[in-house]
């Protein structure tokens, strides 16, 4: 069995599947699988990293669910989903369709749209904070000009969030460039049966592009939300690690760190690791789920016809 | 089926005679597209050439805040030995040049000429225009650079990115083969493994991991940034297979008739066919590396260690108060991306592997 001579050719090749699959085979087991086990074990011990895990059952978990941090940063991470995610699926979207016209100079647009999400979250969060500046900034300077005071931005606890979301709207042209991409794979023989059909431009769209357009919207979507729980540099930056001001901006990825690193408490921070995987799966499962309802995937025309 | 289409798409005469007055609709429609383009980047361009213009001004021209994207300054005159703005001011009809010595209740300002400095003017301020002219600082930059140590955190940044880079190349092609090139019981199974592991959030592995490189004495070295990256992951994996499962078999049978190992076929067939795909993980690894805080601010505790992105956060932390030189030493750190994405504009622009950044 062990000499390789007596080998099969099936044998063989699988073998040498096997072989170059090593180097993810090592990586997985050492820093995916084997940490996964380890942080659910962690989330059941009061843990400092310094002192061996003292076993303490589901403490960490009933724990979290009296835990106001906690509950404020599911409120912010959520908030800041339902202002983004539309905002950004939208505003992508138009951009995409309108850089999909036959208007001049595409390429220049492109790039520039594209252009910010190359650079630094760190840099594009300092260039932020000089510009939502309440008083020397930009903004509140540009506002001036029309007459409008403008408010505290990422001072003011109710500003705060809105900001960041605007910030991230700065960011729109990746959505754009994936919805650019899924536009362009729309076959155009579709459109000419819709002309042929009597369909003008906006049955067009409502019959052609966003059913074929669905499945791109979706996806990005579900990335969107499992991203917004991993919502991390931008917020850091803005508040020097703290989530203020008065606590707004303290999303769940900014607390589990400060769990973490700050208080080094491993044990409760591992519990909002894991409160946070169930909640992305069960998330995109959900999604993923009432997906059927609305949206469109191209074999289910070939299945139909 | 396709002929028809193809009849299709020619007009009828009567509805050909219509399309003459769509063209000037259709004109119109270009024309507010490009307008909304146009807003649209300038919502993009605009910030970038205020961080530019604002790395470019001195400490007083920062608080004063003009909206001038090219830096200017007052101009200043010495009144009975103090430096007091200059103004193009209106006195009985004829333009003069006065400085302003003292703001008055009512929006009024006491001017006197520098010539003749005894007699003062009381003028409506917000009537007369500051003499300014234009003042560059492109001193910013070596300051910005040197009063932290910008050159080391540049240098472990160029380290972690190309070091891991390699790592990443030759781990990823030695594993997109393995998935692509081969039939084995398991390999489907791993590979849906494999692919799941996209969706798992970073931070359910990531607090043993740092135990892990506690306990080995990494933490607070380069090593937990590079050495992962000789372990593959999903992404780069995945769109390296989907790239060499569209090289035909036939490639790798003429190389195994010519006695060639599996080793052998994949450097010198698959891996010159696969070029652009490497190219492409290379230029996102590069992006992905050179921008990343996340695990840079978790496992490197002292300065001399510090990647830029962290350097940069911290630099904020530390000299708040000097705006210029935090958006200096931020250009200097968007350079190499801007280059690199002029330079690789193509990649950027398949759209497919674009989902892979929004992820990471």
């Amino acid at each position: 069995m062990f000499n390789i001579k007596h080998w099969s050719l099936a044998q063989r090749e699988a073998a040498a599947g096997y072989f170059f699959i090593t180097p993810w085979l090592i990586g997985f087991t050492l820093l995916t699988l084997g940490p996964m086990i380890t942080s659910l074990y962690f989330s059941f011990t009061d843990y400092n990293i310094i002192d061996p895990p003292v076993w303490v059952g589901l403490q960490n978990y009933t724990r979290l669910f009296n835990d106001d941090l906690f509950w404020q940063s599911l409120r912010v991470t959520l908030y800041f989903a339902v202002l983004a995610l539309p905002s950004s699926l939208v505003l992508g979207f138009v951009l995409a369709i309108l850089l999909n016209q036959d208007v001049p100079a595409v390429k220049i647009w492109r790039t520039i749209f594209f252009l910010p999400s190359v650079l630094s979250g760190v840099a594009v969060t300092l260039l932020w904070l000089m510009l939502f500046n309440p008083e020397l900034g930009v903004v509140n300077k540009l506002l001036e000009e029309i007459g409008i005071k403008g408010p505290g931005w990422l001072s003011d606890p109710n500003w705060a969030v809105p900001s960041l979301v605007i910030m991230s709207l700065w960011g729109v042209g990746q959505n754009m460039i994936v919805y650019l991409a899924g536009l362009q794979g729309v076959p155009p023989d579709l459109y000419d049966a819709a002309r042929v059909d009597g369909a003008g431009t906006l049955q067009k769209f409502r019959y052609v592009t966003l059913p074929m357009m669905t499945p791109v919207l979706f996806y990005n979507l579900v990335l969107g939300l499992i991203g917004t729980f991993s919502y991390f540099t931008q917020v850091y930056v803005a508040t020097g690690g703290a989530g203020g001001p008065a606590r707004s901006t303290l999303f769940y990825n900014l607390y589990l760190y400060q769990n973490a690193f700050r208080y080094n408490d491993m044990g409760y921070a591992s519990a909002m690791a894991w409160v946070l995987f169930v909640v992305v799966l069960s998330l995109t499962a959900l999604v993923f789920r009432s997906s059927s309802l609305w949206v469109y995937y191209e074999g289910e025309l070939r299945g139909r016809g | 089926m396709a002929t028809t289409t193809s009849q299709m798409r020619m007009p009828p005469a009567n509805v050909r005679s219509l399309r003459l007055g769509v063209r000037g609709y259709s004109l119109t429609i270009k024309a507010v597209t490009t307008l909304i383009l146009a807003a649209g980047a300038a919502f993009i361009i605009i910030p970038l050439l205020y961080m530019l213009s604002i790395s470019l001004r001195d400490r007083s021209q920062v608080r004063q805040g003009s909206l001038d994207l090219i830096p200017m300054r007052h101009v200043e005159v010495s009144i009975d030995g103090r430096e007091q703005p200059l103004y193009r001011v209106t006195v009985d009809g004829t333009v003069r040049e006065m400085a302003l010595v003292r703001r008055a209740p009512g929006g009024m300002g006491l001017f006197v000429d520098p010539a003749a400095p005894a007699q003062t003017y009381e003028l409506v301020l917000r009537e007369q225009s500051p003499v300014r002219v234009i003042a560059i600082h492109p001193e910013n930059y070596p300051e910005a650079l040197t009063v932290v140590p910008f050159g080391r955190y540049f240098f472990n940044t160029l380290l972690v990115t190309f070091v891991g880079m390699i790592g990443m190349l030759f781990s990823c092609s030695l594993v997109a083969y393995g998935f692509s090139r081969f039939r084995a019981r398991w390999l489907n199974v791993l590979f849906l493994v494999l692919l799941s592991t996209i969706m798992l959030p970073r931070q359910v592995t990531l607090l043993p991991v740092y135990v892990l490189y506690q306990n080995i004495g990494w933490v607070d070295t380069l090593l937990p940034l590079i050495v992962p990256q000789f372990f593959a992951n999903a992404y780069d994996v995945f769109l390296l297979r989907q790239f060499f499962m569209t090289i035909p078999l036939e490639l790798d049978d003429a190389a195994k008739l010519d006695g060639a190992s599996p080793l052998q076929t994949l450097l010198y067939v698959i891996i010159p066919m696969a070029r652009p795909a490497l190219v492409t993980v290379a230029v996102f690894h590069f992006l992905y590396a050179w921008n990343d805080f996340y695990e840079p601010l978790i496992f490197l505790h002292s300065r001399e260690n510090w990647t830029m992105a962290v350097g940069l956060q911290t630099f904020n932390a530390l000299y708040a108060v000097n705006t210029h030189l935090i958006m200096a030493a931020s250009v200097v750190m968007i350079i190499p991306p801007i280059i690199l994405f002029f330079l690789s504009q193509r990649i950027f622009m398949q759209g497919v592997v674009i989902t892979r950044m929004a992820e990471k």
